[in-house]
C-alpha cells in the first residue's frame, strides 16, 4: 500500500476528475455546453496515480479522452474549463477545444484526436530531455485500440532503440469505440506487445491505486536513470461509453455491472478511510474540489468567446492576412 | 583573364546548409534513414561527413518508420529544438501524412500560440529516371494546400543552400523539396553567409512578352525555352517562385502586370496543381489586363509511369511551354 499522503494525493486528483466528469455531463446534458465529449468516469486513479509520480516540468502527451489525464496533470481547472467551452480565456484561446488541450505551464505538450499518433510525439520530447540531459521524462496516454495502429508500433520500437526517457501508459478500458479488444486485438494483451518490441512492459489494475502508482513511479525511476521507455498496461475501464449520448449497449450487462461494483472511487475513499484519514477531512477535500469547479464552469459560462479574426493568427508565425 | 567562379553540386549545397546550420545553432539535429556516416551519409550522400563532424547524437540515423521520424522531429520543435527530418523520397510522406497535417502544421494553432514547430522536412523526387510510380511524385501541392505549412523548391545550388538555411531556420514546419536528377548539377557556389529568404520569388529573367511562373525544376525548363525563343524576338520573363507556399503574389502580379500574359509550368500532374492556384489569384487580379487566359504546363494525368517511351510522353517538357507560350502569344 502507497503511504498515507501519496494516497490523499492520489485520491485529491481523482475526486476532482469524478466530479469534473459529473458536471461536464450534467452542463452538456442541460445543453448549456454543446460539444462532443468523451467521458472519464471510471478511468480516474490511473491518471491520478500515474501522475503523483511525475513533477509539473515533465511532458505529457494525451488523447481525446484526456480530462482526467489533464486534470491530475495541473492544468487549472478555469483554463480547462474555459476552453472546453471555446472561450478566449481558455489554454488554447479556444482554438483547440477538449481534444486538443496544450498547457505547456503544466507540461501539457500535446492532447491529439488521431489514435496513436501522439506516441512518435512523445518520442521527440523525449529525444530532446535526452539530449539535453534534463531529467525529465514523458508520460504518453492512449488506450487499447491505439496498440492497433501503425505508430504505435513504430514509436514504441524507435522508443526502445534510442532508449527514450517516455513512459507510454495504455489506459486499457477493453472498448475501442464500441469494439471489444479481444474482436480486433490479436494479442491477448498489450503488455505483450510491448513485450514483442522489446520494450520493459508491466500489466497492472490500474484501478488500484497503490498498485498503479508503484508501476508509476518504478517506470519513472527506470526513465530518468537512463535506461529507456515502459509500456505500462493499465486495466482500467470507462462508465459513460465512447463519447456523451453512447448508451454502451456493446458492453454486456454483466460485465457493466461487475465494473461498476468496482468502480475505484469509493474503493479509493474506504482504503483512506481504512487508513485513519477522517472522514470529516475526504470531505473537505470533495468540498474543496466542488468548490473549484463550481468556479471554473460559472467562469467558462461567463468568459467571452475569442473575437472571430483570431482564426489569422498562430496559422503561421506571422498574422495572415484578411 | 578572371578564374572561372567556383561551382558545386545541389546535394553539396544542401550539406553545406545544414553544416552551416548545425554550427550555428546546436538546437539543429538531423534525423532520417541512412543518414549518418556509419549508413552511407544517406542514400544521395546529401548529409555525408556531418556525423563525422557533429556527432550521431545530432545526426541520428533512424528505422525505416516515417511517422516515427516526422513525430520525434514534432516533439523536438515543440521543446526547442530545429529538427531536419530526411524522407528520403517524396511519396514516403505519404506515410507521414498524419503527423505532417495534423500535427506539425497544427499544433501552433490549436494550442493558441503558446508551442510552435519550426521543423523541416527535407525530401527528394523527380521523373525521367525511371524510378515509377512510387519513387518520383511531386507532392506538392497536397502540401501547400494545408494552412501552417510551407512548402519551397529550390532551381539551383545557391539558392539551395540559401533557402535551405532559411527554412532550417524558420520558426514554422518547412517542407523542403529536392529535386533526385538534378542532385549532381552544377551552380555557382553561393558565399558562406548568403541566405534566401522563404516567401520571396526570384526574377532570374527579365522580358516583356510573356511571365513564366515556376519553381525547381520548371526554372531550368522555362529558361532553356525563354533562350530559344529570343532568337525570335519573344521576350519571356522567367519568375522563380522558390517559396511555393505561401508564394510571392507581389513579384508574380508584378510580372503578369508588366507582360500581360502568363504560363505557369511545374513538374507536378497539371490537375489541381499549384498551377491552378496561381492561375487563378492572377486571374483574379489581373483579368482585364490579360491578353490571353493564364496557360498552365504540367505532367499528364497518370502515374508516373516506369518505360522511357511512355515517362517521356507522360512528363512536362520544354516542348509544352513552347506550344503554350506560342498559344498564348498567337
Amino acid at each position: 500500500m502507497a503511504d498515507k499522503d501519496v494516497l490523499i494525493d492520489i485520491f485529491t486528483r481523482a475526486d476532482l476528475i469524478m466530479q469534473s466528469d459529473i458536471k461536464f455531463r450534467k452542463m452538456i446534458g442541460a445543453g448549456q455546453l454543446q460539444i462532443v465529449y468523451y467521458p472519464v468516469r471510471g478511468q480516474e486513479v490511473v491518471s491520478a496515480a500515474m501522475m503523483a509520480a511525475v513533477n509539473q516540468e515533465d511532458y505529457l502527451v494525451t488523447i481525446y479522452r484526456g480530462l482526467h489525464d489533464q486534470l491530475a496533470k495541473g492544468i487549472p481547472s478555469k483554463d480547462l474549463w474555459a476552453e472546453f467551452a471555446g472561450k478566449m480565456a481558455g489554454t488554447c484561446k479556444g482554438k483547440g477545444g477538449p481534444m486538443h488541450i496544450t498547457h505547456p505551464e503544466t507540461g501539457v505538450m500535446v492532447t491529439t484526436g488521431i489514435v496513436g499518433s501522439g506516441i512518435p510525439i512523445a518520442n521527440g520530447l523525449g529525444l530532446a530531455s535526452q539530449l539535453e540531459k534534463d531529467g525529465k521524462v514523458t508520460v504518453c496516454c492512449f488506450g487499447d485500440g491505439a496498440s492497433n495502429i501503425g505508430a504505435f508500433h513504430e514509436g514504441l520500437n524507435m522508443a526502445q532503440v534510442w532508449k527514450l526517457p517516455v513512459i507510454f501508459l495504455c489506459q486499457n478500458n477493453l472498448y475501442s469505440e464500441h469494439t471489444p479488444m479481444a474482436f480486433a486485438t490479436s494479442s491477448e494483451t498489450i503488455k505483450q506487445r510491448g513485450d514483442g518490441l522489446g520494450m520493459r512492459s508491466v500489466r497492472v489494475n490500474g484501478n488500484d491505486a497503490s498498485e498503479m502508482y508503484a508501476a508509476a513511479k518504478e517506470a519513472v525511476e527506470y526513465a530518468r536513470a537512463g535506461n529507456g521507455p515502459t509500456l505500462i498496461e493499465a486495466m482500467t475501464f470507462r462508465f459513460h461509453g465512447h463519447l456523451l449520448g453512447d448508451t454502451s449497449h456493446y458492453i454486456p450487462e454483466e460485465e457493466m455491472e461487475q465494473a461498476l461494483k468496482d468502480d475505484p472511487m469509493p474503493i479509493l475513499r474506504q482504503q483512506l478511510l481504512d487508513m485513519q484519514i477522517s472522514e470529516t477531512d475526504i470531505a473537505a477535500i470533495e468540498a474543496k474540489n466542488a468548490a473549484t469547479i463550481e468556479e471554473a464552469a460559472q467562469f467558462a459560462l461567463d468568459a467571452p468567446y475569442p473575437p472571430g479574426d483570431e482564426y489569422r493568427i498562430d496559422v503561421l508565425d506571422v498574422e495572415i492576412a484578411a | 583573364m578572371s578564374e572561372k567562379p567556383a561551382e558545386i553540386m545541389f546535394a553539396q549545397a544542401c550539406n553545406m546548409a545544414m553544416a552551416k546550420a548545425m554550427a550555428d545553432d546546436p538546437k539543429v539535429i538531423l534525423m532520417g534513414e541512412d543518414i549518418a556516416d556509419e549508413q552511407g551519409g544517406g542514400v544521395f550522400k546529401v548529409t555525408a561527413g556531418l556525423s563525422a563532424q557533429f556527432g550521431t547524437d545530432r545526426v541520428r540515423s533512424t528505422p525505416i518508420s516515417e511517422q516515427a521520424i516526422v513525430g520525434a522531429a514534432v516533439g523536438s520543435a515543440l521543446v526547442g529544438y530545429k529538427p531536419v527530418a530526411e524522407i528520403m523520397l517524396m511519396n514516403f510522406i505519404t506515410v507521414a501524412m498524419d503527423q505532417i497535417v495534423n500535427h506539425a502544421a497544427k499544433l501552433r494553432f490549436m494550442s493558441g500560440g503558446q508551442t510552435s514547430v519550426p521543423l523541416t522536412i527535407r525530401t527528394t523526387t523527380g521523373a525521367g529516371t525511371g524510378l515509377g510510380g512510387q519513387h518520383s511524385d511531386m507532392l506538392e501541392a497536397w502540401l501547400a494546400h494545408v494552412p501552417g505549412l510551407k512548402v519551397v523548391a529550390a532551381s539551383n545550388p545557391a539558392d539551395a543552400y540559401g533557402l535551405l538555411y532559411s527554412s532550417i531556420m524558420d520558426p514554422n514546419p518547412v517542407i523542403f523539396i529536392e529535386n533526385t536528377p538534378t542532385y549532381f548539377t552544377k551552380g555557382p557556389a553561393p558565399a558562406p553567409d548568403h541566405v534566401v529568404p522563404l516567401g520571396k520569388a526570384s526574377v532570374p529573367r527579365e522580358g516583356t512578352d510573356i511571365s513564366l511562373i515556376t519553381y525547381g525544376r520548371g526554372v531550368g525548363a522555362s529558361h532553356a525555352v525563354a533562350e530559344k525563343l529570343a532568337g525570335e524576338g519573344i521576350s519571356c520573363e522567367v519568375v522563380d517562385l522558390r517559396t511555393i507556399a505561401p508564394f510571392d503574389e507581389e513579384t508574380v502580379l508584378k510580372s503578369v502586370a508588366k507582360t500581360k500574359a502568363a504560363v505557369v509550368v511545374h513538374e507536378a500532374v497539371k490537375n489541381f496543381g499549384t498551377g491552378a492556384e496561381i492561375s487563378s489569384r492572377i486571374h483574379e487580379e489581373l483579368f482585364s489586363e490579360l491578353k490571353a487566359p493564364v496557360g498552365r504546363v504540367g505532367s499528364g494525368y497518370a502515374p508516373v509511369p516506369f518505360s522511357p517511351a511512355i515517362e517521356k510522353a507522360w512528363m512536362f517538357s520544354e516542348d509544352d511551354i513552347e506550344r503554350e507560350i506560342r498559344k498564348i502569344l498567337g
